[in-house]
């Protein structure tokens, strides 16, 4: 390779061999509980405060993009049940999304099957947003919330496992239709379930919320300012708790949620400033009521417009063998953390795309961690990874 | 609201050099490099336009051609607009000494900083005036860029098999 090629890695070298008598590198990660998966972070620290955060990602990284180069349409879907793991039905159901509207059959789509899909995808970002909180709570010392969560997630894991057969990776959301109708009596275990979990929210909202020793460790902590946060790609919970109001599921009104009445949680700064840490966390709070007010209506229409019938196949228009011709498309969803893209070129005559690449929620949300961290004591810092939510899974793909 | 945009472009950087993808969903400019960051700080700025979010970076190889492209996503947070990006780079050939070039747009967009990382790691595409060029998702030390069509798996990493008997 040139010289030039390699510039930059000497630079980070020199970089880590002239830092000062009074500075301090240290490696946080990759197997430090409190950066939710395999990253590592390198720290330029001076005393307590943390002059400089170098990332450093790549340690699961599983090849999503080359292997889908190598199988068709249907084969990949697995694979992006594997990118954001706490979120897999809402990484297929954007995936599916993009094929469905490059071969033109997404006005097609039976009301039944886009009200499931929404469904299951909604009870999935409960699902996430809980080990969100749960694992916050963890990160700045509050054991409780994190079993709580826990505990209340299971439930929703149990529900998926009924309706697909898997516990957390489900390929569940097939393009054109489903794996299966939903089993019966998934309905009315929704609406238990949506009894059950009110009050359990409540519950948390007077452990956590309002708890002063977390609004000390978490308010005026890594403010975001709105900006920023646009010039970095931040996208889903990070940036509407600085303010802004940008839901894809409103904005692009995909599937059914132009039907669904739901409003959109942004940060309002009432603990400190608007973008802060306590913000990032009160709205993926708000955001699971709004996702229980979806799955309240998306229950009510599939047990009385759209309800099961006998001879209902979800698999009747799952085509046999895709064929886009030769097209590029971008596919955006709103996933738990964020704008979840797939970026698809396909070619002629054939069902395995040229090129498709993921745009993670989580790696973008992670870029401006340096930017956020510079000059903040180290246990701010994990307060302020913790508020971002990434998973590792889709900053590394 | 695309004729406004190429218009606008065509104006300012000449007919010839920004044109309109045809036969795609999504409406796609196709760029040279020599006027890619000035289109994109036009695209940001431009009060009309206001593309502010730059959402994704990609790297295309269109092996046998000797030829890479490079897809920009944008969006307007205010107009509730998207915008795709094209530049095409033909290269002479694919050695590893020759890779091709491309103006950085991360003075524009910060999040460009971590994409154009990823495309220079997995498929060799150097990015001229970029603060901090490094791999980001394989180690600092591996060899090739994974992501061609023509790579070749090494024989081992630091005596690591890499192929399984």
């Amino acid at each position: 390779m040139l010289e030039k090629y390699n510039t930059a890695y000497q630079r980070y070298l020199d970089k880590i061999a002239s830092v000062g008598s009074t500075e301090m590198v240290i490696n946080m990660g990759p197997q430090h509980p409190s950066t939710h998966g395999v990253l590592r972070l390198e720290l330029i620290t001076d005393g307590e405060i943390v002059k400089d955060v170098i990332p450093h990602l790549g340690y699961l990284h599983r090849c999503f993009d080359k292997h889908a180069e190598s199988m068709n349409y249907g084969k990949t879907i697995p694979f992006t049940d594997r990118l954001d793991y706490l979120a897999s039905m809402n990484n297929s159901h954007s995936f599916v999304m993009g094929v469905e509207r490059m071969l033109g059959m997404e006005d097609k789509i039976p009301k039944r099957i886009e009200y499931i899909r929404v469904l299951v995808c909604e009870l999935n970002r409960i699902a996430s947003h809980l080990i969100a909180i749960g694992t916050y709570g963890i990160d700045i010392g509050a054991f409780t919330p994190f079993l709580w969560c826990f505990r209340d997630r299971e439930h929703i894991m149990n529900m998926l496992e009924w309706a697909s057969g898997s516990r957390m990776l489900y390929n569940y959301i097939w393009v054109g239709g489903l794996f299966y109708d939903l089993p019966v009596g998934f309905e009315e275990r929704c609406k238990d379930f949506v009894k059950y979990f009110k009050p359990k929210l409540d519950e948390l909202d007077g452990l956590l919320t309002n708890n002063q020793i977390f609004i000390e460790r978490t308010a005026n902590i890594g403010v975001l300012p709105a900006d920023v946060a646009i010039n970095y790609g931040c996208s889903g919970p990070m940036l509407r708790a600085s303010g802004i109001k940008w839901d894809l599921r409103r904005i692009d009104g995909y599937s059914v949620y132009p039907e669904l009445e739901f409003d959109i949680p942004v940060g309002q700064g009432l603990m400190g400033s608007v973008g802060d840490c306590w913000d990032r966390y009160k709205v993926r709070v708000d955001e699971v009521r709004e996702s229980l007010k979806i799955i309240e209506q998306c229950v009510n229409r599939l047990m009385s417009d759209y309800a099961r019938l006998p001879d209902f196949d979800p698999r009747a228009l799952v085509p046999k063998k895709i064929n886009t011709g030769n097209q590029s498309y971008y596919v955006r969803a709103e996933n738990p953390k964020g704008e979840l893209g797939f970026y698809f070129e396909t070619k002629e005559k054939t069902d395995i795309p040229r090129r498709l690449k993921a745009r993670g929620p989580s790696f973008n949300n992670l870029s401006v961690l340096p930017e956020l961290g510079k000059g903040v004591l180290i246990a701010d810092l994990i307060a302020i990874l913790g508020s971002i939510d990434i998973v590792l899974g889709e900053v590394d793909r | 609201m695309i004729d406004k945009i190429l218009k606008h472009l065509q104006a300012e950087f000449g007919v010839q050099s920004v044109a309109l993808l045809e036969g795609t969903k999504q409406d796609t400019v196709v760029v040279p490099k020599e006027h890619l960051v000035d289109v994109c700080k036009l695209l940001r700025d431009h009060k009309e336009f206001y593309f502010d979010f730059l959402a994704n970076i990609t790297a295309v190889d269109y092996h046998p051609e000797n030829r890479f492209a490079l897809v920009y996503n944008l969006a307007s947070l205010p107009y509730q607009t998207q915008l795709t990006i094209r530049v095409e780079l033909p290269m002479e050939n694919r050695d590893e000494n020759n890779l091709p070039e491309v103006p950085s747009v991360s003075s524009i967009w910060r999040t460009a900083d971590w994409h154009e990382r990823e495309a220079f790691d997995l498929m060799g595409i150097y990015f001229t005036d970029h603060p901090d060029l490094r791999r980001i998702l394989l180690p600092d030390d591996w060899a090739g860029f994974p992501l061609r069509k023509d790579y070749k798996d090494a024989e081992s990493y630091h005596g690591i098999k890499i192929k399984g008997e």
